[in-house]
């Protein structure tokens, strides 16, 4: 079938670009490590409920039982089995910042490439109040929005997604000047090419390396923002699985020395954040010239 | 030009950037959610009664005119003389003066994010050198790492994870408050209690109001070092190549007056315009340390409020950050060209 | 006893694609006061030597071999607190390029100071005030401008700045590496007939390193000719000029353009510098000789004395092959 003939030529085109990745010394590697985690992360989330020995919601076990060969991360306040909820908790904060991360591309790039190219006023216009988004405290501002807007997957990655615009733009916007100035934009234009051509075919291809590498940081701070925001209490309900949620609820119940309800949810975000930061600054290393010897 | 023309035209400068910013804040918080009131009720109040808080409110007025009411509240100076903090508008819970809550709050923020800065700074700024000097060994390595893996954590865990340590499991250090529950705070100077209490020359207060800070400012002082560690790795390695610092080393300088003298003191730069830029991360930290350690500032003030629905005093409270970010560059922008005398020209 | 002497050094770089040997098997001799040229392309070894002699080959460059002996002792691989007392006091540097050479942070007086003040512990902020100020005057820039920034001053100025910083401690040695490659033709003279009025004051060594042949046959005694890491040609000046024996000496005197003479064809040493991580072997200018023989890629050529310390690297003079002319 061709289907699985184009997954076998993906995946033999994917295991030569992982080892050329892996000859490009330690940076490489941070992004293979860093690809990895990510990865078993998705697919241990998707997997996760097929996985689950207990329905993560429903009350199973005793209240706050500490790890033990049936409940090997424990139980926490509702009875629940923290390793159910473990290993389907990811979903709400994947969810949220892939969605950040889509809307910031939707609207970050195209307007940071039109307000670059264009130029002019508007550039200037645009340019002053994203510089002034920038400039505040980004959960501040995601606060901000999340207050007002309530809470949810669509609205906790909107709020994510306004503070992240102005990175993609101002990214964008940078090597946009440098680019347009190039003989070979000039020479685009001058054969007639109109401006959307131009800043598809001769500009944005270029400035696809710098976008990976924001969406891998954007990545990162989304899935942190995001515990923070529940943390909060502008996260989501209580009835999905969510490790930004055991993190919330569990601080509670320290006093008691139930360490375990917070224990392997936080370590689990710091997985998932660490293994985009080591993809974004992999990433930033190898196509950064500056400090290559 | 001198010194001081650039820093008038700073300050000048700054002006319009601020107008811009509080237009966006209420932007954000009248236009977006459409109506306030209606919200912060839930539905659960009569028609009159929502009437009632809007027309105390001043939102029963054109969008116009709340704009008009909001801008020239800030700069209402007589306001400000009278009741030592800006018209920031009326709570929604309990009509109290937003202003005065925002500003009897935000000195404990503003004194959590100096030692959290100080703290970032000194394990950022030692380790990136020490990182930088021995370039590509393990050392180097390990240290790069550290400052990869606190940043992917969540403040707000490891904040949890010390208080478990210390504040559970070893009963060291007090956790909650801002000083031991047993001793009266020191009198208001600056609003800072460690300043103060060294400006009343009491030094009990002083080791007391810097041991609650302690935990508080470790968390988000470690957090915020990865940052600083790789800036500063980056910045020395760059610095260190460069002639001036070989041509130094040729004339047979000591290699710490080489290293802090010449390298670290050129790279530094970019790392103070990065003290600056992290300060608005630092605030959104903050948020987040607080409530971990319910810590009374700001950032806990803006969460409660939330809870309550008190939409009018999130408003005052972002405004303040904002205003305290901007403030924060300005400073940042006048202290890098004091440290590099070719920017004045 | 010579003030310096350079017994078969040999400096590699050990970069992550293989070792660069940028310094092959090179030897000499400098007496008190006299004056040494070192010429050659970008690339042939000659900053590394000099900057070898004073111990601050860049990383991830080492000493592979070889000796370095400033009077008669070895100095190639002491630890970092000897070296340091020999730069800047004993030996000094004057580098490439003014503009990046001196602290943009730092005042003209701080850097004299400094330098005062770490080699000689005990002079007081006032003295050694006092002495940057009568540097500055030898060096031709009002002593007012001592409390300056580097910025401040134009690109002539600062090398007269680095040069004065490089003669402060009466040195026994200056190596000045391509010190007016970055300033303009009118410039390059006055800065050369400065170190040259302020070498003969203190009666100091030089070592001149430069790509450019006329400026060292001008201003140097002796001269050493490298190519790709070898020492390829050992002279007298004026012996070099007049009797050029390797064929690369011969082919960089024939590029010198000569203003006097009209017609004068300019000729390019035909080839291009070699790739030092994979360099010819043998001797590593035949790719580009025109005189290259069968032996040229096989051995490589040993120094050979034709009379009076002239020195060459080449077969046609001796041990195989036929001498010519």
């Amino acid at each position: 079938m061709s289907s699985s003939k184009t997954k076998r030529s993906m995946l033999a085109r994917l295991i030569p670009g992982l080892g050329s990745l892996a000859k490009r010394g330690p940076s490489g590697w941070m992004v293979i490590t860093g690809l990895v985690i990510v990865l078993a992360l998705v697919v241990m989330t998707a997997l996760g409920p097929w996985l689950t020995p207990y329905d993560p919601i429903k009350h199973h076990g005793p209240i706050r039982a500490a790890p033990s060969l049936q409940y090997p991360m424990g139980t926490n306040h509702l009875g629940q089995d923290m390793l159910s909820r473990t290993l389907t908790g990811g979903s709400i904060m994947l969810q949220v910042s892939a969605l950040s991360v889509l809307i910031c591309f939707l609207i970050g790039v195209p307007l940071g490439l039109f307000s670059s190219y264009v130029g002019g006023m508007l550039d200037s216009t645009v340019s002053l109040v994203i510089d002034a988004v920038y400039a505040f405290p980004g959960l501040v501002i995601a606060i901000a929005i999340a207050a007002m807007l309530g809470t949810g997957v669509i609205n906790m990655a909107l709020s994510i997604a306004v503070v992240y615009i102005p990175s993609y733009f101002r990214i964008i916007r940078s090597q946009v000047l440098s680019i347009k100035e190039f003989a070979y934009v000039e020479a685009a234009k001058a054969s007639g090419a109109k401006w959307h051509t131009i800043l598809s075919r001769y500009i944005f291809p270029n400035v696809i390396p710098s976008i990976v590498v924001v969406a891998t940081v954007n990545f990162a701070d989304a899935v942190l923002t995001a515990a923070g925001l529940t943390f909060i209490g502008l996260g989501v309900t209580k009835d999905v699985p969510d490790w930004g949620w055991d993190l919330t609820d569990g601080r509670n119940y320290l006093s008691t020395g139930a360490w375990w309800i917070i224990t392997f949810p936080g370590l689990m975000i710091i997985l998932l954040a660490l293994g985009f930061t080591l993809v974004g600054e992999g990433l930033s290393e190898l196509l950064n010239p500056k400090l290559q010897r | 030009m001198g010194l001081r023309s650039y820093v008038i035209t700073r300050i000048l400068l700054t002006i319009p950037t601020l107008l811009l910013l509080l237009s966006m804040v209420f932007l954000v918080m009248r236009v977006l959610p459409g109506d306030p009131v209606a919200l912060h009720f839930e539905k659960k109040a009569s028609q009159s009664q929502m009437d009632e808080m809007r027309h105390i409110l001043g939102l029963d007025k054109p969008l116009w005119g709340q704009y008009a009411d909001y801008i020239l509240g800030l700069v209402d100076v007589n306001y400000f003389l009278a009741h030592g903090y800006p018209n920031l508008g009326k709570s929604m819970q309990t009509y109290e003066e937003v202003g005065g809550q925002v500003f009897s709050a935000f000195p404990a923020t503003l004194e959590l994010a100096i030692y959290s800065m100080i703290i970032a700074c000194m394990i950022g700024i030692l380790l990136g050198v020490v990182a930088s000097k021995s370039y590509n060994s393990v050392l180097d390595h390990a240290i790069r790492g550290f400052g990869t893996v606190t940043y992917a954590i969540p403040v707000f865990f490891l904040g949890i994870v010390f208080q478990l340590i210390f504040g559970v499991y070893l009963h060291w250090l007090p956790t909650g408050l801002r000083i031991n529950p047993n001793i009266t705070p020191p009198t208001t100077i600056t609003g800072l209690y460690t300043i103060d209490s060294l400006l009343e020359g009491n030094f009990t207060k002083f080791l007391e109001s810097l041991k609650a800070l302690v935990l508080p400012s470790l968390t988000l002082g470690l957090i915020l070092s990865g940052i600083f560690i790789r800036l500063t790795r980056t910045n020395m390695l760059e610095t260190l190549r460069l002639d001036f610092v070989t041509a130094a080393k040729a004339r047979g300088l000591r290699e710490t007056t080489v290293t802090y003298g010449y390298a670290l003191r050129n790279a530094f730069l970019p790392i103070l315009t990065m003290m600056g830029l992290q300060f608005a991360l630092l605030l959104g930290g903050a948020i987040l340390t607080e409530t971990t350690f319910s810590w009374p500032g700001l950032g806990r003030y803006i969460v409660t409020r939330i809870n309550f629905r008190d939409y009018t005093a999130i408003q005052g409270a972002v405004v303040m950050f904002g205003v305290f970010v901007a403030l924060v560059s300005l400073v940042v922008d006048i202290l890098y060209a004091y440290f590099d005398p070719r920017i004045r020209l | 006893m010579p003030l310096l002497e350079v017994d078969s050094l040999a400096v590699d770089y050990r970069t992550g694609r293989g070792i660069i040997h940028a310094v092959d098997d090179v030897s000499f001799s400098l007496e008190k006061g006299e004056k040494l040229g070192l010429a050659g392309e970008s690339g042939s070894g000659k900053s590394t030597l000099g900057l070898s002699i004073i111990g601050l080959i860049p990383y991830p460059g080492v000493i592979g071999n070889g000796q370095i002996r400033i009077d008669g002792k070895n100095i190639a691989q002491q630890p970092e607190s000897k070296m340091r007392s020999i730069r800047g006091r004993r030996v000094a540097y004057v580098f490439q390029d003014p503009m990046i050479s001196l602290n943009p942070v730092k005042r003209i007086g701080a850097h004299f100071v400094e330098l005062i003040q770490t080699h000689e512990p005990g002079t007081s902020k006032k003295q050694a005030f006092e002495r940057a100020k009568r540097v500055l005057v030898s060096l031709g820039i009002q002593p007012e401008r001592i409390n300056d920034y580097p910025h401040q001053f134009s690109g002539g100025m600062r090398q007269r700045i680095m040069i004065g910083l490089a003669i402060a401690l009466n040195p026994d040695l200056v190596i000045a590496d391509e010190p007016t490659t970055a300033l303009d033709v009118i410039v390059q003279a006055k800065i050369l007939d400065l170190l040259e009025s302020l070498r003969q004051t203190y009666n100091m060594a030089l070592i001149l390193i430069s790509h450019d042949l006329s400026i060292i046959l001008e201003r140097c005694d002796n001269i050493i000719v490298m190519y790709a890491g070898h020492m390829v040609e050992y002279a007298n000046s004026r012996e070099l000029y007049a009797q050029p024996r390797h064929p690369y000496t011969r082919k960089l005197l024939q590029s010198i353009p000569n203003i006097e003479l009209s017609d004068q064809k300019l000729t390019a040493i035909p080839g291009s510098p070699p790739n030092m991580l994979d360099p010819p072997k043998g001797c590593r200018f035949w790719p580009r000789c025109s005189y290259a023989m069968e032996i040229c890629p096989v051995k490589k050529p040993p120094l050979i004395d034709i009379g009076q310390g002239h020195l060459v690297r080449c077969f046609l003079y001796g041990e195989e092959g036929v001498k010519s002319e």
